[in-house]
């Protein structure tokens, strides 16, 4: 997966994982989501969560983290993204859960409005240590297409 | 405690401003999204976004934080089932004062869950000028009247 055209649909790439742990889930709620649940344990069993979780946008930060130090890996940066659709929280992510991540092409074409990049669809999905679907969007990026040798 | 009955179709209010600084978006992009054009002026510069700009995450994450201080905080919140659109239309630079719009685009109690109510909400960010940078279709619960004095 470097540019454009190396791209085909249904690829799919591991893109690794990550442990959330208490502190963690509370340092990003403390500035981001400042919920009880993603604060405190009691609140979070007595919550429909069931135990002290990450906040839904922790979980996406974490994916997004693992994708462009992945990127980094194939040694391609790609574009910004115009954005996401269909994010499924599906599952909570409590304390001490392991979410592995994955990505698959889901479609391709070639941008109307840049030349020279393409458009891809991917669906991230995150999975947690005990094979449970926790995490799942379809997100939209450019990607530079192949540079053309004159 | 703002309950499912407080949600009305319509707008439901206007939260911020909030500032935002160059350290906190090279701080994000340092933990969570460290591309070029997050990370400093030269990597944004050489990027489609035409200087540096904060992940669309970290809006985000903003978003949510100016919804936790403007209602969720205050509201019988139960979690979010997901996201059904978000679109990034403009970057967000340091130095901007943001504000959030919300909507309220429909409101029904749950079938599977009683006393739970499942609102969707549009948001949009947008900056000191007025330029829309994000919008956002979004689930959220919220428990009702009677599932919160029952507890």
């Amino acid at each position: 997966m470097r540019f454009f055209e190396d791209l085909q649909v249904g690829q799919r790439r591991e893109l690794g994982s990550f442990t959330f742990t208490a502190e963690s889930i509370r340092r990003f709620a403390r500035e981001f989501d400042p919920q009880p649940m993603h604060l405190d344990e009691e609140a979070g069993r007595r919550s429909l969560l069931g135990g002290l979780a990450a906040s839904g946008w922790h979980i996406g930060s974490i994916c997004v983290r693992l994708l462009v130090l992945d990127g980094q890996r194939q040694a391609q940066a790609w574009g910004p993204s115009p954005g996401f659709r269909d994010l499924r929280w599906i599952r909570p992510v409590l304390a001490g859960d392991t979410i592995s991540y994955a990505t698959e092409v889901q479609s391709l074409r070639p941008s109307a409005s840049r030349a020279g990049w393409g458009l891809a669809q991917l669906r991230y999905t995150g999975v947690n240590q005990r094979g449970e679907l926790v995490y799942s969007v379809l997100t939209t990026t450019f990607v530079p297409m192949r540079p053309t040798t004159a | 405690m703002l309950t499912f009955e407080d949600f009305r179709p319509g707008h439901l209010g206007s939260f911020g401003p909030r500032y935002v600084s160059r350290e906190e978006i090279i701080a994000f992009a340092a933990e969570f999204d460290p591309q070029p054009m997050h990370m400093d002026d030269q990597g944004g510069g050489q990027s489609l976004l035409g200087g540096l700009s904060a992940s669309g995450w970290q809006m985000c994450g903003i978003m949510m934080r100016m919804m936790v201080d403007g209602f969720v905080g205050r509201a019988a919140s139960l979690g979010s089932p997901g996201v059904e659109e978000l679109r990034w239309l403009a970057p967000l630079r340091p130095g901007d004062t943001v504000t959030l719009e919300v909507d309220v685009v429909s409101a029904r109690l749950s079938k599977s869950r009683p006393g739970v109510g499942i609102i969707v909400l549009k948001t949009a960010l947008q900056n000191a000028a007025a330029v829309r940078l994000c919008e956002m279709t979004s689930t959220v619960m919220i428990g009702s009247r009677n599932q919160v004095s029952a507890e």
